[in-house]
């Protein structure tokens, strides 16, 4: 990691789109292909289970393809022909405000591309064997492909708007597998927080986005980014606050992190997909995507930071004190993506390598949490690991695969997470000792829960409730998780050789090298010696010792930490009650003041016509007084008119 | 003779009708008060006819008598009607079109 | 009758303001009697009275066709037919001079008085020159001719359609006097029977038979001596307490029917 070349490049300068032509005009495709495939299998409905699993699979397949085409495509482009713009239709046209519906191609959204379809796929192909038995399976495959869909329109967007389309896919997507299984109170409950938290979250796209159009007049990136320079510190200020806002919502990045653990009531694929592997990763991609923005704005590149850390402290807490083997993974995720966020506030040190550490982890994370669905599966749904233990006999494939992911997010070299979170690490100490203390210290406590994690469900002692026979998973499962778990063990070396990865991206995250006060190699050195030290007390605690059955009270911060560390006591204290309040304050006053005032009319009205009323005595008489009295006055009139 | 009398004349009675109207409560009296407003008015015409040296008031006091036995025969088919269905000729007893 | 025209017409200033103020007292005092009297039929002979009158003033405005016309319509026809139906509605509470609505009475007294001096006020403050219908009535050899002239020439639209109207009328007087016959007829049986049942089979009673009261208003007297209401017709039932029974005649009557003797009304002691 010595070659890096010491010039400091910014994006600023970003390269010019060409109009797509040739091989890049299949663009359109990568979207296209699993929209139709979750048309065919949403509307087609019934008709359509008897191969719709394999169709879902073939079009998130083919769009891998199409991706990998247009990948050696681009390598074969020089490097200032690699950004490719295809339009699709003039989506908006009003006065001088044009917003078309242009896709791009770039070196980031190629490897996010890459990423999305070829995981994407792999956990398609998981899914056939995972969902075998639900009488829903197609449309469980009509959801992911739409997802698949929704996820690559937000990449591949060439403006903010059209990647708010993307983004609300995405939720509505997320939110439709969450709730998969409806029928249980948790999934619905937590498919429903999803939406909502992530609601609170596209409020700060939607604000990023008029903000955006009230400075640069243009929504587009070219519009706006390449113009970013001319705007004032502090409107880029609230644009970076905005998207920092967006980029938590959909990345369960504090405060909006609640949502996360509450989504592993989803299909495990569902957790795998898109809790881990590529949904959530949307805000690390609109940081780093909006990185002249942030470049310029420094308050909002520290605020980025700021969460970045808090997030990977909070995820890893709370993943030592899950016993939910899923949530305890979703808590190693928030962390994960904590590192990646606070990598993109770094600039330019750090945005390669939060992509670089976004693509490794969705490589691991995709690998354990399918890991993890193949010991639910073999395990009856458990997802206790009290009631796991000794599983490496039995789930060799499992157990070895999962040791790949394992490896890979503890950092030991040479899998994949040692190369993407140790660069990522010494950008951090490039900013300041107390970031880089941060992230060593995650790594460390990274290192402690996943050992947890992997002792209590594989090694140990076993601890399995009577009725439950444990068996590997059937191979059309066992091979995509191997396939993972290769990519973890090796993806990191790989990307990482000769810097592919970091020059790959660089024109358009731009890039400068980290300069540190230790040497490389002692920075590497100590990270190693801590990640060590977390697994080895994860280890000590629970290879060498008994697990009981039953989780121990524990001590307060394990308390704290099994409720989420109070995510949704906070949120229910400070939004809930006190929306709470106010509704029922506003129907109070609607009730009274708003009601009370039209009702109040009304009834003024209707007393008022019910004296009038009475003049109607019903007596002839009566009436004949009145038009004699008006007879007198028109008499009166005419004689004062005559006078 | 000064014509005012004639006018005062017509003045009074016809007052006198109309608080005839408003005080009476059988209807074939207020129909008898109805024809002396009527009454007074035809008197009013025919003091202008020779106010003026021309006969048109004179004609049209005699249509007012036309018209006014014409309402006559219907007035009094109408309190014939309602005396039938009520059993009464006060105009009071009729006051169902009320609030 | 036309002689007495002519004296009218051609009496000059002073009969005609005779006449004028004795018309004018009878007119205004028959058409207070008429509002105040108590029963319909003497508020009918009331304005009877003022309708002469108002004819004879006629007469004295150069108007003798509609002096006669108002004697032959108005006292004629329209007054006959205001009896007519007195006769059958009969007597009826809403005779009663008491007011029921509140403030009515005052308030139409006053705003009576307040327009009678409005009119009268307007009246007295208009000038104008008076010109006679002599010279209009003699243009086609008298009142009547000059009337036809106007009528069939000028005014003949307005005529026919007062044909119209007057037709309607009658027309109108028929379809509301008419009844529909909703049940049939009862048969005499059905009479028969309804009258046995009814308690009272016999014969109602005759009118009183009284030396000082053979009235049909007069109420019968019973074998007993006691007056019925029975023999009274229906309209005038209401006011059979008005045609008081002189209890003392009736006493006598029965001590005579009883053989005993009765000195003179005058020195009858009560017992």
């Amino acid at each position: 990691m010595s070659s890096f070349s010491g010039a400091v490049t910014l994006a600023v300068d970003a390269p010019v789109a060409v109009t797509a032509s040739g091989t890049f005009s299949l663009i359109w495709l990568l979207i296209g292909l699993p929209l139709i495939g979750a048309v065919i299998l949403l509307v087609g409905g019934r008709r359509t289970n008897a191969f719709g699993h394999w169709l879902g699979v073939l079009a998130s397949a083919a769009s891998f393809v199409v991706a990998a085409v247009l990948f050696f495509a681009m390598l074969a482009q020089p490097l200032d022909g690699r950004t490719q713009r295809q339009h699709l239709f003039d989506w908006i046209s009003v006065g001088t405000f044009k917003v078309p519906a242009d896709l791009r191609l770039d070196q980031l959204s190629m490897t996010f591309v890459l990423l999305i379809t070829g995981v994407g796929t792999l956990i398609h192909l998981y899914s056939v064997g995972y969902m075998s038995h639900d009488r829903d399976r197609r449309k469980f495959f009509g959801y992911l492909n739409l997802f698949v869909a929704s996820m690559l329109l937000l990449v591949l967007a060439d403006n903010y708007l059209l990647l708010y389309v993307g983004w609300e896919g995405v939720g509505l997507a997320s939110y439709l597998l969450i709730g998969f299984w409806y029928f249980k109170e948790t999934a619905a409950v937590a498919s429903k927080k999803a939406f909502i938290v992530n609601r609170v979250g596209d409020v700060g796209l939607s604000l990023a986005v008029m903000l955006m159009f009230v400075t640069f007049g243009s929504v587009t990136f070219d519009g706006v980014l390449a113009r970013a320079s001319q705007a004032s510190e502090s409107q880029l200020t609230w644009i970076g606050l905005a998207l920092l806002l967006a980029a938590c919502g959909k990345s369960a990045q504090f405060p909006l992190q609640s949502w996360l653990l509450d989504a592993m009531a989803g299909p495990t694929p569902v957790s795998a997909l898109i809790h881990a592997a590529t949904m959530v990763t949307a805000g690390v991609y609109l940081i780093v995507r909006s990185n002249a923005i942030f470049d310029a704005a420094p308050t909002a590149q520290t605020a980025v930071i700021v969460i970045g850390a808090i997030t990977l402290l909070m995820g890893a807490v709370i993943g030592c004190a899950k016993d939910d083997i899923k949530k305890a993974l979703a808590g190693s995720t928030m962390s994960q993506i904590g590192y990646m966020v606070l990598a993109a506030g770094l600039g330019p040190v750090g945005y390669a390598f939060a992509i670089f550490h976004l693509v490794v982890h969705g490589f691991f994370k995709a690998d354990m949490f399918l890991g993890a669905g193949s010991v639910m599966h073999g395990m009856n749904d458990q997802v206790n690991m009290r009631r796991y233990g000794a599983l490496r006999t039995v789930m060799v494939a499992t157990w070895l695969t999962f040791g790949a992911g394992y490896l890979a997010i503890m950092g030991i070299p040479p899998f994949a997470g040692f190369f993407s979170k140790d660069n990522i690490i010494e950008a951090a100490f490039s900013r300041g000792i107390l970031v880089g203390l941060v992230t060593v210290v995650g790594a460390g406590v990274t290192a402690f829960y996943m050992s947890r994690l992997f002792v209590m469900t594989f090694h140990s002692t076993k601890r399995w409730t009577e009725d439950v026979h444990p068996h590997e998973s059937p191979m059309i499962m066992v091979v995509p998780i191997a396939i993972l778990a290769l990519l973890s063990a090796i993806g990191g070396l790989v990307l990482n050789w000769n810097n592919a990865i970091v020059s790959w991206l660089e024109p358009v995250t731009g890039f400068q090298e980290p300069e540190l006060a230790v040497s490389k190699l002692g920075m590497e050195g100590i990270s190693l010696v801590v990640v060590l030290a977390g697994a080895a007390l994860g280890w000590m605690l629970y290879d060498r010792r008994p697990v009981p059955e039953m989780a121990p009270a524990g001590n307060l911060l394990t308390r704290a930490a099994r409720a989420d560390l109070y995510g949704d006591a906070v949120n229910e204290a400070v939004f809930m009650r006190p929306g709470q309040y106010l509704t029922r304050w506003l129907v109070w006053f609607d009730n009274r003041v708003v009601d009370g005032a039209v009702n109040g009319v009304a009834a003024t009205i209707g007393g008022l016509s019910g004296r009038a009323r009475r003049l109607q005595t019903g007596f002839t008489r009566s009436y004949a007084l009145s038009m004699l009295g008006g007879a007198a006055l028109v008499a009166i009139a005419l004689v004062l008119v005559r006078l | 003779m000064n014509p005012n009398n004639y006018l005062y004349l017509s003045a009074v009675l016809f007052s006198i009708g109309a608080v005839g109207v408003l005080v009476r409560r059988n209807a074939i009296v207020v129909f008898m008060c109805i024809e002396l407003m009527l009454n007074a008015s035809n008197l009013a015409f025919v003091s202008f006819a020779r106010v003026w040296g021309n006969l048109d008031g004179q004609v049209i006091a005699f249509f007012v008598m036309v018209v006014a036995a014409a309402e006559v025969v219907i007035g009094l088919a109408i309190v014939m009607t309602i005396f039938r269905t009520r059993r009464s000729a006060s105009v009071d007893e009729a006051n169902l079109l009320k609030y | 009758m036309s002689t007495l025209f002519a004296v009218v017409e051609t009496s000059g200033n002073v009969g005609e303001t005779i006449v004028f103020w004795v018309c004018a007292f009878v007119a205004v005092a028959g058409a207070l009697g008429m509002v105040l009297s108590h029963r319909a039929v003497h508020s009918a002979l009331f304005i009877a009275a003022t309708m002469m009158a108002l004819a004879v003033l006629y007469v004295a405005l150069s108007a003798p066709f509609l002096g006669m016309a108002q004697v032959v319509v108005y006292t004629g026809a329209v007054m006959m037919l205001f009896l007519f139906v007195l006769m059958i509605v009969g007597v009826d509470s809403s005779d009663s001079l008491v007011e029921t609505i509140k403030g009515q009475r005052l308030a139409a007294i006053v705003l009576g008085l307040a327009f009678a001096a409005l009119l009268v006020a307007a009246v007295g403050s208009a000038t104008y020159q008076v010109q006679g219908l002599d010279a209009a009535n003699t243009v086609d050899g008298g009142n009547v001719q000059g009337l036809a002239h106007l009528i069939f020439g000028r005014y003949v639209l307005a005529f026919e359609v007062t044909s119209a109207l007057l037709i309607t009328a009658a027309l109108g007087a028929m379809v509301l006097a008419h009844r529909e016959r909703h049940t049939p007829r009862p048969s005499q049986r059905e009479q028969s029977e309804a009258r046995v049942r009814s308690g009272y089979p016999q014969n109602l009673p005759g009118p009183g038979v009284y030396a000082r009261h053979n009235a049909v208003g007069t109420p019968a007297l019973l074998p007993d001596g006691t007056p019925t209401d029975l023999s009274v017709p229906e309209p005038l039932r209401g006011v059979s307490a008005v045609v008081g029974v002189d209890h003392e005649d009736t006493a006598r009557v029965i001590a005579l029917a009883a053989g005993r003797a009765v000195g003179p009304a005058d020195e009858e002691t009560e017992s």
